[in-house]
């Protein structure tokens, strides 16, 4: 028997072995992504078992047309989307905290959806489209424009004023309200059919997804996923204060800048498709802390697939509740969210002291 | 071969911090402590050299050559500014972030470190006696210890001028010598311009090869320690009386004292 004496290891051998673990960390993500997805798509009325669900997802010719509608067409997108979703939603967050140095920022927050939401009211109350040509897209196209366009004035007036990150938080809470008052206001004006429509769009829904919508997800997260791990080294640099960042030869205000676009596109476009959900955007980040630090080369994927797994498991959730009753995803998030948020905030306060 | 701030101007808004500021020829292989009440603009001197600020006048230039004409990131290459702020609570490494310092010397994109960069990191870990700390998050370790690990980050990024904002501020008394040693023995043996900010003055007597008194955005005295801190110059920056002697181990020792106590 040899007495295992403890290796004086080296630094460097200690930061491979760490570096192994966050990697099988990354991998045991996208396992945990593929069971959700299955979970998701196996729920739902007409009581189909998982056996023939994943028959059909494997071996589409060989299975029974009504199944094959049931799976491919109905469950598939909304599982999907909300996979999508979540890691739009989950990466916008990740990067906004990131670059405001505070874990509370995400597109909720900020004042972002809210934007977007005052932006589909418009389309719906009087039928205003901001770009021209957007046919039967108006709704979607006005909560485009209108996110992206808060994410612009949150970042101009910050910039006017020379600027914090804590101020940045503080515009955002303030757009949040303007822009609830707005739609207030719209909801005001409307009529019952409006209202309803309106309320629908507030709530957020997975079940506007479509094939098309899940395309165009995916396109962006394949893109915007390496637009920001490209930069991985300066945003790890920022989390040590602009001055340490700058000190490094990283353009602080630039790489603020793209990041802030980026983050805007990845949640105007997942608000535009399916309402307003909060929260994701703090959890699932606040989860890749926890697992696997704040180097941004591992937090940043680890944020975005622990916030699609979070609104996957949510949105089976959503389905098992009533049976037979598909609950709006955004109702389930913000209850599970608020008190999230809440024991966020006093840990922080905690830390802080 | 030497570190030149000439006719300094610097202002926040109307109120002017620096004011014509010159430091002389600051040579390589040189530790020059930077001493001076609170608020005489050692910081704002220190982000002006850096190029993190863009002063309203006058110029810094290292061996001849003015670096408000480099790329931010050529100019990070040749001079490296420590803030006083090492306070950060992240979740990184000491390894990860002494890391970071020495990768944002590179070019490009690569998500993984080179083994000549792993390499630098674990030497320069070794040289600050930071091994048992190298896997610890930050945001877990003392202050002393993080200041350690903020003055590997300089030292890892090997660069020609070395700006430090109070390097010994939260160190204990051993950790200061062996921090001051091991920065002036860096700046010797690489050649470095080394200018830090220090606000105990037999530490900076100790240890610098030259010592300049800033008062009111502009350097009053430099030159020798024993010549500049006997200079009633201290005394009338400070509005302190300066009481200098050798100790019997031949270390030059400065009481600062209060007229009339």
């Amino acid at each position: 028997m040899t007495a295992a004496l403890p290796m004086p290891a080296s630094a460097t051998a200690e930061y491979r072995k760490r570096n192994a673990k966050r990697l099988k960390l990354v991998l045991l993500g996208l396992v945990a992504l593929a069971v959700a997805l299955a979970l998701d798509v196996s729920i739902g009325p007409g009581n189909l078992p998982l056996a023939d669900v994943l028959r059909t997802l494997v071996d589409p010719q060989s299975a029974a047309p009504r199944l094959s509608v049931i799976v491919w067409d109905l469950r598939l997108p909304i599982a999907l989307m909300a996979l999508a979703v979540g890691a739009m939603l989950g990466l916008s967050g990740a990067g906004m905290q990131t670059i405001l140095a505070n874990p509370l920022a995400d597109p909720f927050t900020l004042g972002v959806s809210a934007a977007a939401t005052v932006g589909a009211s418009v389309a719906i109350v009087f039928g205003w489209s901001v770009l021209p040509g957007a046919g039967p897209f108006i709704v979607t196209a006005n909560a485009f424009v209108f996110a992206l366009g808060a994410s612009l004035v949150l970042f101009f007036m910050t910039k006017l004023r020379g600027v914090s990150a804590e101020t940045m938080i503080l515009v955002g809470i303030a757009l949040l309200f303007t822009c609830n008052a707005i739609t207030a206001l719209l909801q005001y004006r409307s009529n019952e059919v409006q209202l309803t429509q309106i309320v629908f769009w507030t709530l957020g829904s997975l079940a506007r997804a479509t094939w098309g919508k899940v395309g165009v997800a995916a396109v962006l997260i394949a893109l915007a996923l390496p637009f920001f791990l490209m930069r991985g080294w300066a945003l790890t640099a920022l989390r040590l204060g602009d001055e340490r960042a700058e000190s490094m030869g990283v353009r602080v205000d630039r790489l603020r800048l793209e990041i802030l676009i980026a983050t805007s596109l990845l949640a105007a476009v997942s608000v535009s498709f399916v309402g307003g959900i909060g929260f994701i955007g703090l959890v699932g980040p606040h989860i890749a802390r926890l697992l696997v630090g704040e180097d941004q080369r591992f937090f940043l994927p680890v944020a975005t697939i622990a916030s699609a797994v979070l609104l996957s498991l949510a949105s089976s959730l959503s389905k098992v509740i009533t049976p037979g009753v598909i609950y709006p995803i955004g109702i389930i998030t913000a209850l599970i969210g608020v008190p999230f948020f809440i024991s966020l905030v006093m840990s922080i306060r905690s830390r802080a002291v | 071969m030497a570190l030149s701030i000439r006719d300094l101007d610097f202002r926040y808004g109307a109120s002017p911090v620096l004011q014509g500021l010159g430091t002389g020829e600051l040579p390589r292989g040189e530790l020059a402590a930077l001493v001076g009440p609170n608020g005489s603009g050692k910081s704002t001197l220190f982000r002006c050299a850096a190029g993190l600020l863009r002063p309203h006048a006058g110029s810094v230039s290292l061996d001849g050559a003015d670096l408000a004409e480099l790329s931010p990131r050529e100019r990070a290459r040749k001079v490296f500014y420590l803030s006083q702020d090492t306070e950060a609570r992240v979740a990184l490494s000491v390894f990860d972030i002494i890391l970071l310092a020495r990768k944002s010397l590179h070019r490009g994109f690569a998500l993984a470190a080179s083994p000549e960069d792993t390499r630098a990191v674990e030497a320069v870990i070794e040289e600050l006696g930071l091994t048992p700390f190298a896997s610890r998050d930050i945001a877990t370790l003392s202050g002393g210890q993080r200041q350690l690990a903020a003055i590997g980050q300089a030292l890892v990024r090997a660069p020609d001028v070395l700006l430090l904002d109070e390097p010994t501020s939260a160190l204990d008394v051993r950790r200061q010598l062996d921090v001051m040693a091991t920065i002036r023995e860096a700046t010797r043996r690489r050649g470095i311009v080394t200018v830090a900010a220090i606000h105990d003055l037999s530490l900076a007597a100790r240890f610098a090869d030259r010592v300049l008194v800033m008062n009111e955005g502009r350097i009053a005295q430099a030159g020798a320690p024993e010549n500049v801190l006997a200079h009633r110059a201290v005394s009338e920056t400070y509005a302190v009386g300066v009481h200098l002697e050798r100790s019997a181990r031949g270390t030059l020792l400065v009481e600062p004292y209060i007229h009339g106590q």
